[in-house]
This record gives structure tokens, C-alpha cells and sequence, in this order.
């Protein structure tokens, strides 16, 4: 429930790399929003409607992939997909796991214009 | 409600089972630039910032996490004075409004800097470095950061702490850590709290609250303890020892961002007390 809070960074370091790279405007912008990561990617859709206003990003799309949660078990050394409440192997039940995907939260790319 | 997240306009249950979720069309005649930055990277470097600074002058910082009304102040109220004299222990206290708690804080005589957050649902590392700017970390041993009351937002945001800390009152569920597994999984120490009330609450079972956090693949020692029960904060004042040996043994260890996965970055050749916070995994405490 802090979305315009993330949103408000993502369009900072939006401005950041627009900026790097000369751009006078962002059309699009990509990011990877895990289930671990503490977000919800409707809610950030609908904050970055209000956070891009009167930024380089004021016309932009916001395109959100959501990823999977997968987990690495230390003990049979199997990868498999869980459910992000209950990070234990689906092949052996154990929970001495690493998470290996699905605590992303990321901005993958943006698309720019001179 | 909440202005700062808009929280009031939308659905709180929404799941994301779908992909590539787009507003409009793509225009066309643009060029990609690969970014891969965390979202929340103005936030991570300014936590980096207070990290530094908690490293430099020895400072164990504990980022206290809950529910509103867990009993996080009456913890710490109870702590400093179960170890008075034996740490220099400074408190930033983080609030939607009132100097309440801060007040609570230095009527033990020790130094506490109230944020009042308004709206703000989370306190972010920018909001604890102008705190900081009101304490001499010289004079510190232990900085206790207590959150917003709150278990979803915060978790979101690293905010430069050596340890994650996360109440849990025997008042609540047992199944919190089910419910809120991203807040539950960054926690390097989990404390059932209020455990005095055990005896009249049968339906909330430690062992099944245990459970569920190591379900979140977090080794996190889990520890019972009330503020009313003196005796029963031991293991908890143990944790803190070992959690100063440790950061002023190790300035480059300490708790990882969150949202990040516990078993990355250290590759340590030792061990640890069990108890010490530290982010890399435990060879013991089995679920």
C-alpha cells in the first residue's frame, strides 16, 4: 500500500536515465514486479498515473511483468515454483531454500526519443 | 485513507496472475535503453548512506517491525530497562502523528527522536537520515528504529539497519507470517510477543507461528518473550549482545536489503552465535 511512494522512485530514476542519455521524452517503461516484492502491479499502474504528471515520463506506458516465485533446494538441489506464502520445495518439502526469482523489483528498460 | 498510497481507491486483495500488463500501445520510432535498476534505488543509496554511518561508530541498528499495537514501545521500554547500564541505546520513533512514544523513550532517560510520518504508511532511509542528524552515534551502542506501525509497507523499504526485527503478539494469529510473508521473510529475528498471555489465548500455537516462518525459507530464531515478565527477555537481550559482537566484529556484515533472498553475498568461513543477527544461514534451529 505504498505504491506512489515506489512509483515516485521509479519515475526519479526514470528522469535519471532519460537524462543520462539526452531524451527529451520516455514512451515507455518497462518493469519486473516479483510476488515478493511487496508491491502490487495494478496499484503501481495506478499510482504512475499520478506520479509521471509534469515529469520527462508524462506520456509514458508503464508495462509490468509480473514473475513467478522459484526456489533452490539446498538439500535435493531441485528448482520449482511455489507459492510466495510457502517457500519450501515442491520436490522435497524442504525449506533451507534459496529464492532464486520472484523478489524483483526492477526497471528493466526504457524507451526513449531525442 | 491513506493519501500517501492511495490505498483508499483500490482493491487490497488484488493477485497479479497475468503478464505483461499494459496501459496503452507502444508508440513507435523510440529507442530501448536496458536499465535493470531496483525501483527503489534513491531509496537503497541513501540506506547504503546510514549503513556507512552505523558501521563507522559500531552502532547495532534495529529496525522494529510490527502490527499497530504488538507492543513494540512497551518492548523497548522494558529493554532499557532491563539493560540499563549496560548499552548506550538511542530510539528513532516512527508515527503517523504524535510525540507519544518519543516521550514514552526519554522518560527512561534516553534519547528519542520522534518522525511523525503524516500520512506516510512506512518510514523510507531518507526519513532516518534526518533522525540521525538529532543523535550523536558516537554515544551509542544500540539504535532502535521502531517502524510505523504496520506489516505490509515497511517491509519495502531498507532503511540502512544492521537487523530486521518483527513482532508478533500471541494476540494476533499464528498464521501472520502465511499472510504476510514479505514482511515475515525479511525478519532476522522474529519475537512472539505478549507471551504472558499464552495461558488465556490456546488458539495461538508458537510452534505453528515457527512454522510458517520457516515455510518463508527464513532461519530467523523465533523467541517468546513479554514486557511484563522481566525474566523472560533474555533471549532476546542475548541477541542484541551477540548482534554489537557481531557488527563491531564484522563492520561489512549485516542484514541484507529487503526483498532480497537471505543467502546471498556472504561467504563466511565461520560461525556465528546462534542467536547473533547475521544474513547468512544458521546450521541449526530445524523448523
Amino acid at each position: 500500500m505504498h505504491e506512489l511512494s515506489v512509483c515516485q522512485g521509479l519515475v526519479n530514476e526514470v528522469a535519471r536515465v532519460a537524462a543520462a542519455h539526452g531524451a527529451s521524452r520516455v514512451t515507455r517503461i518497462a518493469v519486473a514486479v516479483g510476488p515478493l516484492s511487496g508491491v502490487e502491479a495494478p496499484l503501481l499502474e495506478r499510482a504512475f498515473a499520478v506520479a509521471r504528471a509534469g515529469t520527462v515520463a508524462d506520456a509514458a506506458v508503464l508495462v509490468t511483468e509480473a514473475t513467478e516465485v522459484a526456489v533452490w533446494c539446498e538439500s535435493c538441489g531441485a528448482e520449482t515454483v511455489t507459492a510466495p506464502n510457502r517457500l519450501v520445495c515442491e520436490r522435497c518439502g524442504g525449506w533451507r531454500v534459496e529464492v532464486r526469482r520472484g523478489a524483483e523489483l526492477l526497471l528493466t528498460s526504457i524507451d526513449i526519443e531525442d | 485513507m491513506c493519501e500517501q498510497c492511495g490505498c483508499g481507491s483500490t482493491p487490497g486483495t488484488v493477485r497479479v496472475t497475468d503478464s505483461g500488463r499494459t496501459i496503452s500501445s507502444r508508440p513507435a520510432a523510440a529507442t530501448t535503453v536496458e536499465v535493470h535498476a531496483a525501483l527503489l534505488a534513491e531509496n537503497d543509496r541513501v540506506a547504503a548512506h546510514n549503513r556507512a554511518h552505523f558501521e563507522e561508530h559500531g552502532v547495532l541498528a534495529v529496525n522494529l517491525m510490527s502490527s499497530p499495537g504488538s507492543g513494540k514501545t512497551s518492548l523497548l521500554e522494558a529493554t532499557l530497562d532491563a539493560a540499563a547500564g549496560r548499552w548506550r541505546i538511542g530510539v528513532i520513533e516512527g508515527d503517523l502523528e504524535t510525540e507519544n512514544d518519543a516521550l514514552r523513550i526519554r522518560a527512561k532517560g534516553v534519547p528519542a527522536v520522534q518522525i511523525t510520518t503524516g500520512q506516510a504508511c512506512h518510514l523510507d532511509a531518507g526519513m532516518v537520515h534526518d533522525a540521525l542528524h538529532a543523535l550523536d552515534l558516537h554515544a551509542l551502542d544500540i539504535l532502535f528504529i521502531e517502524n510505523v506501525g504496520n506489516l505490509v509497507c515497511p517491509a519495502s523499504f531498507d532503511l540502512g539497519q544492521s537487523a530486521n526485527v518483527t513482532l508478533l503478539s500471541v494476540t494476533e494469529g499464528d498464521d501472520k507470517p502465511a499472510k504476510y510473508p514479505v514482511m515475515f521473510r525479511a525478519a532476522d529475528l522474529v519475537l512472539l510477543a505478549k507471551s504472558d498471555l499464552l495461558d488465556v489465548l490456546d488458539d495461538f500455537d508458537p510452534a505453528k507461528a515457527r512454522r510458517h516462518v520457516r515455510e518463508l525459507a527464513n532461519p530467523a530464531p523465533v523467541l517468546a518473550l513479554s514486557a511484563r515478565r522481566p525474566a523472560t527477555l533474555r533471549p532476546w537481550l542475548d541477541w542484541l549482545e551477540g548482534g554489537l559482537a557481531a557488527v563491531r566484529a564484522h563492520p561489512g556484515m549485516h542484514a541484507h536489503p529487503q526483498g532480497h533472498s537471505h543467502r546471498h553475498e556472504h561467504s563466511h568461513g565461520h560461525e556465528h552465535p546462534e542467536t547473533a543477527p547475521h544474513s547468512h544461514p544458521r546450521a541449526a534451529d530445524p523448523a
